[in-house]
């Protein structure tokens, strides 16, 4: 294999200036890149980006063993040979650095547009006896976000379902160039609505690090209480919707309300249900302090004996497990070779969880253990979410019992120029990272955004391999990720 | 089944008051924004440069106006105001029938009227409608979903939302369309039989929302179709919503709840 050295080491959240960033060759720079994986790395994002120069590659790999995040670049080839058969973990990024730039990553298997579905040209086909198509979307039956899936099937059975996306596309990380902007800690917020928190965090920790500010102890704790709360929420209403899904209404109807107890909660503390405009660079805007404080932990008490009442009845039914159990598995060793993250990737047995990875604080001094299973089926993704909100519970008490007073905010200043940063956030579906460039007059030059499901949407296709396709939407509430946190 | 009917019990009754009461928010839920504009300072003017949206106009007491439409409830102008002329209030009340209804100068409510007797003859006590996400964050659709669920429980009203357009009286709109999902929008609303209503729900598919004058987004739902009702909030809380709805089908009314129409309405409002 590859000798190339490696790349910049640098913390989740720590700024590094530009210089200190290797520029390999591009054979040395790909070299590295399936190197580092091959050691037990994980892609957290691979992108090109320019600004003023010559355009350039650069490439993020965490390394979950140590709790270092690797940085290294390359010049852009406008041609160059695909990373992806030799760590397939790259081939949405290599996609979407193609749709980019126009550059041909040769040796790509599959080589369509991530974000221009009408220019997405022919799909993948399977052709014989009794082989049929099905194709649905944008606009889906249910409330959700559009996207277009094409299943090809043979009788009921899926042999190969494709995900054509970017219905969703706003630009925001275009947007972002010569930021930050008065709206961009709000685009941040709504990149996937979802997950206001996780997105919102990871941003505010981005700027922190660029502006080298410190940040109170007490607005640590009230971030992760709002983020475990979001985790909470949303865990929840999807085991609700899992329910809902294969008939069993008590659960389905008792975890959507439970879930609006979470949102009321997070309302609140910082007035809107799905905490908009509570986190905030330097810190957050609402504390949780006094009364506020214990009626979070009073509602949390009782959200768990609500839950365990209403969705404890699934794991007795056997109703339930019958269409939960052995329902679209995926293995361990996809998960892995596919860089699936958070709930998808600790179902599958994965032990990926930013939180005990890369810990920043509070988690690093409090520490949350990490929920895995092995079994990688529908049941284990649910089960996951089932033992991550009572842990989600447990930790968000406990911080507001130990809140230490402090202010709430400081002001972060003005961005380092010419430097770079990574920030890393468990968010509820999995890890959000963003990675912050700044040029010579501080101002952002690139920001790169990845959502979760750029990651896990490989994985629910992968899952509905020899799956009936009567099973789908079990399969897809299962993983539910986020359209526009992929379309951006 | 004993342990299922045990839990029915542990849960009880969860389903709002509202309209038959209002409800109370928590003191710092952000709702609708009242204006103060006689405390303005001459010239000041830094709500209006906080403000990631533009909503807010005419600062420095002249003719100071927030535009509830782009309005994404985030706080700048209020913590920016040195006077405190621009202040959050816990009415989740604020729909309006026209786009100019939605700008405030002052406290006065915004409450949507209803349809005109002939097409509430037809939707007041059924209405299905299609949604369809343009750029959405999930921020809104997750709110719209909650609107089905025990508490909010739309369907008390007749109105549901339903798979497929042709099904539908009218379409909810969440998201500031983006350019990949103009077509489909298109396609959707033509799709659905007319009479038919459209509702454009939160921010985005009221005006663009924080992604307002991008190059691919269309700034809102009134850039492809028409609007008949306009739910602001990002995301609009689910009692905004269904407020919104019932107003709209003239089941709600005033500022203290329910409807004149009584006579022609829901026995289970009663």
């Amino acid at each position: 294999m590859t000798t190339a050295a490696s790349g910049a080491l640098i913390g989740n959240g720590e700024a590094v200036a530009l210089t200190a960033v290797p520029v390999f060759q591009f054979p040395d720079f790909r070299g590295r890149v399936i190197g580092g994986v091959a050691e037990g790395g994980h892609l957290k994002a691979l992108f090109g980006w320019e600004s003023g120069g010559p355009r350039t590659l650069t490439a993020v790999i965490g390394h979950g063993a140590t709790g270092r995040i690797e940085v290294f670049s390359s010049p852009l080839p406008s041609e160059f040979e695909a990373i992806t058969p030799d760590c397939p973990q790259a081939h949405m990024f290599e996609r979407e650095i193609a749709e980019q730039f126009g550059t041909v990553p040769r040796g790509h298997p599959w080589l369509r547009p991530v974000r221009d579905p009408l220019g997405h040209g022919d799909f993948f086909s399977v052709s014989g006896e009794e082989v049929h198509e099905v194709a649905v979307g944008p606009v889906h039956a249910g409330v959700i976000e559009p996207g277009h899936f094409r299943f090809q099937c043979h009788g009921e059975q899926v042999l190969h379902l494709e995900i054509v996306l970017g219905y969703q596309h706003r630009g925001i990380e275009a947007g972002l160039r010569g930021g930050p902007h008065r709206s961009t800690l709000f685009q941040m917020e709504t990149a996937a609505g979802d997950t206001c928190v996780g997105h919102a965090t990871a941003y505010s920790r981005a700027v922190e690090g660029l502006a080298g500010v410190e940040v109170s102890a007490t607005a640590h704790a009230v971030r992760a209480v709002a983020l475990e709360l979001e985790r909470i929420a949303n865990h929840v209403g999807d085991l609700g919707a899992l329910a809902g899904d294969v008939g069993f209404l008590p659960t389905a109807a008792y975890c959507g309300r439970v879930r609006g107890d979470a949102l009321n909660l997070t309302t609140l503390a910082c007035g809107n249900r799905i905490g908009r405009g509570w986190v905030r660079p330097g810190g957050v805007a609402f504390g949780v302090e006094g009364p506020i404080g214990t009626g979070i932990v009073n509602g949390l008490r009782k959200l768990r004996d609500d839950l365990r009442s209403g969705g404890g009845l699934l794991w007795r039914d056997s109703t339930v497990l019958a269409r939960f159990e052995g329902t679209g598995p995926v293995a361990r060793s996809d998960g892995e070779s596919l860089g699936l993250v958070g709930v998808a990737a600790r179902a599958s047995g994965v032990e990926r969880d930013v939180r005990a990875e890369f810990p920043y604080e509070p988690y690093r001094t409090l520490a949350l253990g990490t929920a895995v299973r092995e079994s990688g089926d529908v049941h284990a993704r649910a089960f996951v979410r089932w033992l991550e909100v009572e842990q989600s519970v447990a930790y968000a008490q406990e911080l507001i019992a130990g809140l230490p007073s402090g202010p709430l905010r400081s002001s972060p200043g003005p961005l380092r120029a010419d430097s770079l940063t990574v920030s890393l956030v468990e968010a509820w579906r999995g890890e959000v990272c963003h990675v912050a460039i700044t040029g010579p007059d501080g101002r952002l030059a690139a920001y790169k955004l990845v959502d979760p499901s750029f990651h896990n949407w490989s994985g629910l296709a992968l899952a509905l391999r020899g799956q009936a396709i009567s099973d789908f939407p079990l399969c897809n509430k299962s993983f539910n990720l986020s359209y526009c946190g992929h379309d951006l | 089944m004993i342990k299922i009917v045990r839990a029915r019990l542990h849960q009880g009754h969860q389903t709002t008051t509202y309209p038959s009461q209002v409800p109370r928010l928590p003191e710092r839920f952000r709702g609708k924004l009242e204006l103060s504009p006689e405390k303005c300072p001459d010239g000041c003017a830094e709500c209006v440069d906080a403000c990631p949206t533009g909503a807010i106009s005419g600062a420095g007491r002249a003719d100071l106006k927030l535009d509830l439409g782009r309005c994404i409830f985030c706080t700048e102008c209020v913590e920016a105001c040195p006077v405190k002329a621009i202040a959050y209030t816990s009415e989740f009340r604020m729909s309006a029938r026209t786009r100019e209804a939605l700008v405030v100068r002052d406290r006065e409510a915004v409450l949507a009227e209803a349809l005109d007797r002939k097409i509430r003859g037809l939707f007041g006590r059924s209405l299905k409608l299609r949604q369809v996400s343009a750029g959405g964050c999930n921020g809104c659709e997750v709110e719209v979903n909650a609107l089905s669920n025990v508490v909010f429980d739309l369907g008390r009203f007749g109105i549901q939302f339903v798979a497929s357009p042709r099904h539908a009286d009218g379409l909810l709109i969440t998201g500031p369309v983006t350019r990949n999902m103009k077509l489909a929008l298109e396609k959707t609303y033509a799709a659905v039989p007319a009479p038919k209503l459209v509702i454009a729900a939160g921010a985005c598919a009221i005006a663009g929302g924080p992604f307002i004058g991008m190059s691919s987004v269309h700034d809102g739902a009134r850039s492809t179709v028409p609007v008949d009702l306009f739910i602001p909030g990002c995301p609009p809380h689910p009692l905004t919503l269904l407020d919104g709805l019932l107003r709209l089908l003239g089941r709600v009314e005033g500022r203290t709840g329910l409807s004149s129409h009584q006579d022609r309405g829901d026995p289970n409002q009663a």
